[in-house]
């Protein structure tokens, strides 16, 4: 686990480096989801470069499709592409690492960027498992943001009423959002009964930047059998950048300047290290 | 005259391909019946998926399943599948490039005297915009179940527009020559060319009797494949013409009327007169009284390509 914890410190670090080389991406939305990411794709999904076409795969979309650098480098680390030619090519003329999600790129299943998609693609994946008996589960991680879109609750509809036990919904619940906090923009309170109202499993996780919690909760997600799961995880959003950075809205999409840089690497490096001595 | 319609046609080829492909699945928005798709509801309970009155949800569900083998078909109104749903049919369909058949039923004016918010007038033009979606409108029963059992054949996004009501037949069961993406000629002549799609077909044809009785020759194509444009028919006609004139049920812009004007302009200009519905809500009415109000029929074609040619009109 202390390994997770570090790799996924590590991880952020190339986030930056992405961000700093083309100019341009979502800092502080990668920084919340990393461990989501992390998790996911180092603990609990059947997915690899080698089972890329595998049927029996693991399935995953990326809803909140701006923080793509976060999975380019979760990707990355998994042996999709490598992570050098990320940090080279992202964002620039003719580049495949686009600033969303595409499909053409290894290990990308569906494209994104306009949010509210995720959700309701899955529930169509879910189904579409089910009908064929098979045994893998399908994962999307959504902004809280984007909870404002309406396509969203079409799609918690459609998953309580199929009782799509195989799917399980995370929501990166960092609280802010480009203008400001999520409950000024548009309010989320009493977000785990407004999901479970749609029969679903809901399942809160307090500290979402905590590889062993979401571990557990993604574990308990796997036992319920009559209805998917959300976990709600409970984030902060530039996690792990240090003060400059956590929890301020304004690095939604900043680029830090040459002193930010070295500042939020060092507070990486001292993370990293930290975890790797647990 | 025929009694069934384009959608029935769809149905029944879904429902015998079925049989013999598991994937097939059919997704429909509280619009079952509309589609005429009961029967296959009824005969593939498991293949068949009700996502309510939710056509975003509609489509992006379809193209979850199809990333997952299956071969959905999406049926809605064309009005809402086409606008309301917009952006899923943009980036869930044409930008992840997934296996999606959507099925705009009850397209055009069919829903007649409802208005406009049950009119589909624009979805030629949104559609079409789309890189990797195919646009058809097919002319009648025998047409669309070609079209149908050539799309299963292919896993790439097209956007199908059939009617409500039952239209005449152009072809016959044993007399449909259909090549996929081809326009079909239905009739040659010098002095015009008329290219339609859907439903003008018929009219178009009628027309092109009519304008025969005065000595006017005139070269119909059935132009189901609004996208991609069969540009070679086109241009052939075009050029073999003095006029050419396109009929669509369809808004004035960005239709099929626009597309053969690119064409034409680009590799042979000629005069184009595209016949269309108007820039505003339609008059209230059925299809037959607005399409004759609009100069949508055999007689307002042929009077349309008669002053055109300096003749008299009729």
């Amino acid at each position: 686990m202390s390994k997770l914890k570090a790799k996924a410190f590590a991880l952020r670090q190339d986030v930056l480096d992405m961000i700093k080389h083309s100019g341009s991406g979502h800092i502080g939305g990668d920084f919340s989801v990393m461990d989501i990411l992390v998790e996911l794709y180092f603990q609990q999904m059947n997915v690899s470069p080698e089972n890329r076409d595998d049927p029996n795969r693991d399935l995953f979309v990326l809803s909140k499709g701006h923080a793509v650098e976060s999975y380019y480098a979760v990707l990355a680390a998994k042996g999709f592409f490598p992570v050098e030619e990320v940090v080279e090519n992202f964002s620039v003329f003719g580049s495949p690492f686009i600033g969303h999600p595409n499909n053409k790129l290894p290990g990308i299943e569906m494209n994104s960027g306009s949010l509210g998609h995720g959700l309701p693609v899955c529930i169509g994946m879910a189904l579409a498992c089910r009908m064929d008996n098979r045994s893998n589960r399908i994962y999307t991680v959504m902004g809280d943001g984007e909870l404002a879109e309406g396509s969203v609750w079409e799609a918690f509809m459609a998953g309580g009423h199929y009782h799509l036990a195989n799917l399980c919904a995370v929501i990166d619940r960092n609280g802010l959002q480009i203008s400001g906090t999520t409950e000024e923009v548009m309010a989320q309170e009493n977000l785990a009964e407004r999901i479970r109202a749609f029969h679903w499993n809901v399942i809160n996780v307090a500290d979402g930047n905590d590889i062993a919690e979401l571990d557990a909760a993604f574990e308990a997600a796997k036992t319920v059998q009559d209805r998917p799961t959300c976990i709600i995880a409970h984030t902060v959003k530039g996690y792990a950048g240090g003060e400059i950075m956590e929890g301020k809205a304004a690095w939604h999409h900043k680029v830090p300047t040459d002193t930010e840089y070295e500042q939020i690497s060092a507070e990486l490096r001292r993370r990293k290290e930290a975890a790797e001595n647990e | 005259m025929n009694k069934v319609p384009n959608r029935q046609a769809i149905c029944d080829v879904l429902l015998e391909s079925a049989r013999g492909d598991k994937n097939i699945v059919v997704l429909c928005s509280d619009s079952r019946g509309s589609a005429s798709m009961t029967p296959f509801f009824e005969a593939y309970p498991e293949r068949s998926i009700e996502v309510g009155i939710a056509e975003q949800n509609l489509i992006s569900i379809s193209a979850g399943m199809a990333k997952c083998g299956k071969k959905p078909f999406a049926f809605s109104p064309a009005s809402f599948l086409s606008t309301r749903s917009y952006e899923q049919a943009k980036i869930d369909v044409a930008y992840s490039n997934t296996n999606v058949k959507l099925i705009g039923i009850s397209g055009g004016i069919s829903y007649g005297a409802l208005g406009m918010s049950h009119h589909s007038a624009q979805d030629i033009a949104v559609m079409s915009a789309l890189p990797n979606m195919r646009v058809y409108l097919p002319s009648d029963r025998f047409q669309t179940a070609k079209l149908i059992s050539a799309l299963l054949e292919d896993t790439k996004p097209a956007y199908v527009r059939v009617g409500r009501n039952a239209v005449e037949d152009i072809y016959g069961e044993a007399d449909c020559p259909f090549t996929m993406d081809k326009a079909t000629v239905l009739s040659d002549g010098g002095d015009a060319a008329i290219i339609a799609c859907g439903e003008m077909v018929r009219p178009a044809l009628e027309a092109a009797d009519q304008l025969r009785q005065h000595g006017i020759y005139a070269t119909v194509l059935d132009m189901y494949c609004v996208k991609p444009l069969d540009s070679e028919a086109v241009i052939k006609a075009a050029e073999a013409a003095k006029l050419v004139v396109t009929v669509e049920e369809h808004a004035p812009f960005g239709g099929l009327g626009s597309m053969v004007s690119q064409v034409v302009g680009a590799n042979c200009p000629r005069k184009v007169i595209n016949m269309a519905l108007p820039d505003s809500p339609v008059i209230t009415g059925t299809s037959k009284e607005v399409f004759s109000y609009y100069g949508l029929d055999a007689e307002g074609i042929a009077k349309t390509i008669m002053e055109n040619l300096g003749w008299q009109a009729m």
